[in-house]
């Protein structure tokens, strides 16, 4: 049987520079789960090293981790990639590392911490993980659909790094998934501005970087479970799964 | 002035769209986030860019620009060449920063006037 699934497809950690040091990942889960979220995606700023210390963090809670990065492009476009394993992101990973270039600097841009399940830091990233890579951002969709991911244009509707500001339009050969809508156009208004873009499915997330937004925008999903495998097919509307706007 | 005539002053590689290197270029604007340069370049001007995505193409044709310069040496993409030989939009490729050759360009447009 299909049901609702609260979903936050866009939430960072402390690994991300620009969130704060208490997005960690156990703080990260015991907030989500008090938000009432059935589903999140961990995604920070071209890095992902979090992510299997908060599925660690979410085992045996009634929460699914869908491992996630927020892909910075050469155009300088974010842009979402969600992935069905761990194993996938990494793959991505590894690709990134080879095309991001540059140290961080943490009194200017903000620290980089990996930390563990229990709130122990295991270390800190020194890649500037807020730079860009040098990857267009057609080659990235294509990486990440060779890899099974859903490739999802972050927050449109922003004056930066978003793809409108960046490239103007959304070409017809592009293959996105779907666009993010930030929280503070929302949904219903995000279909007003972008009537031209109708045949893309629109999620909404928090896009949090402090605990306290975690959840402040969210999806609802009609789904038979909590996989990447269901919501693949709510993006692609297949087999009743469906993306609820109008709940949005 | 037209396109070839900057192209020559400046040393410029032309890329691609060369039957239409003699539109005459009344202006330029330098930009890289084409919803600025969507907003505010002008017809006739002459564009100067880093962005190299295929997105540049329909910009220009969009805005009936006389053409685009890219700056360091960057290449343009495959894609892009294709669209803008079809579109016949010239590109044209310049070793100098934007400053550089953005500051070249306004002096050969208005040392005539």
């Amino acid at each position: 049987m299909l049901k609702i699934y609260n979903c936050d497809l866009h939430i960072h950690t402390c690994l991300s520079p620009c969130a704060e040091l208490d997005m960690h990942p156990k703080a990260l889960v015991e907030r989500a789960l008090a938000r009432h979220l059935d589903i999140i995606a961990v995604s920070d700023h071209n890095a992902s090293a979090n992510v299997p210390y908060v599925m660690a963090a979410a085992a045996g809670k009634n929460i699914r981790i869908i491992p996630a990065m927020e892909i910075t492009t050469s155009e300088e476009v974010h842009l979402l990639a969600l992935f069905g394993s761990l194993s996938d992101l990494l793959e991505l990973q590894s690709i990134v590392d080879r095309h991001l270039f540059g140290e961080n600097d943490e009194d200017r841009f903000g620290v980089q911490a990996v930390v563990n399940e229990r709130g122990e830091v295991e270390g800190l990233n020194n890649q500037l993980l807020i730079g860009a890579t040098d990857l267009p951002i057609d080659a990235i969709v294509d990486i990440i659909h060779g890899l099974g991911g859903l490739a999802v244009p972050a927050h449109i509707d922003r004056e930066s790094f978003s793809v409108l500001s960046q490239l103007g339009f959304i070409d017809e050969s592009s293959h996105f998934d779907a666009l993010e809508i930030s929280k503070r156009m929302g949904m219903r208004e995000g279909r007003i501005r972008y009537a031209e873009l109708a045949r893309y499915p629109f999620v909404t997330s928090s896009d949090a970087h402090f605990l306290k937004d975690i959840g402040t925008s969210t999806t609802p999903i009609l789904l038979k479970e909590a996989t990447f495998e269901e919501i693949r097919m709510a993006v692609f509307g297949q087999n009743g799964r469906q993306i609820l706007e109008k709940q949005c | 002035m037209n396109i070839e005539a900057i192209g020559a002053a400046l040393g410029l590689e032309v890329k691609c769209g060369r039957e239409s290197l003699g539109k005459n270029v009344t202006g330029g604007y330098t930009g890289d986030l084409l919803s600025d340069v969507m907003g505010n370049a002008k017809e006739g001007y002459i564009w100067i860019t880093r962005q190299v995505h295929q997105n540049i193409v329909a910009v220009a044709s969009l805005k009936e620009l006389a053409g685009i310069i890219l700056i360091n040496a960057c290449e343009p993409a495959r894609e892009t060449l294709e669209k803008a030989e079809a579109e016949k939009i010239p590109i044209l490729v310049s070793d100098l920063p934007a400053f550089e050759l953005s500051g070249r360009i306004y002096n050969l447009l208005t040392s005539g006037s």
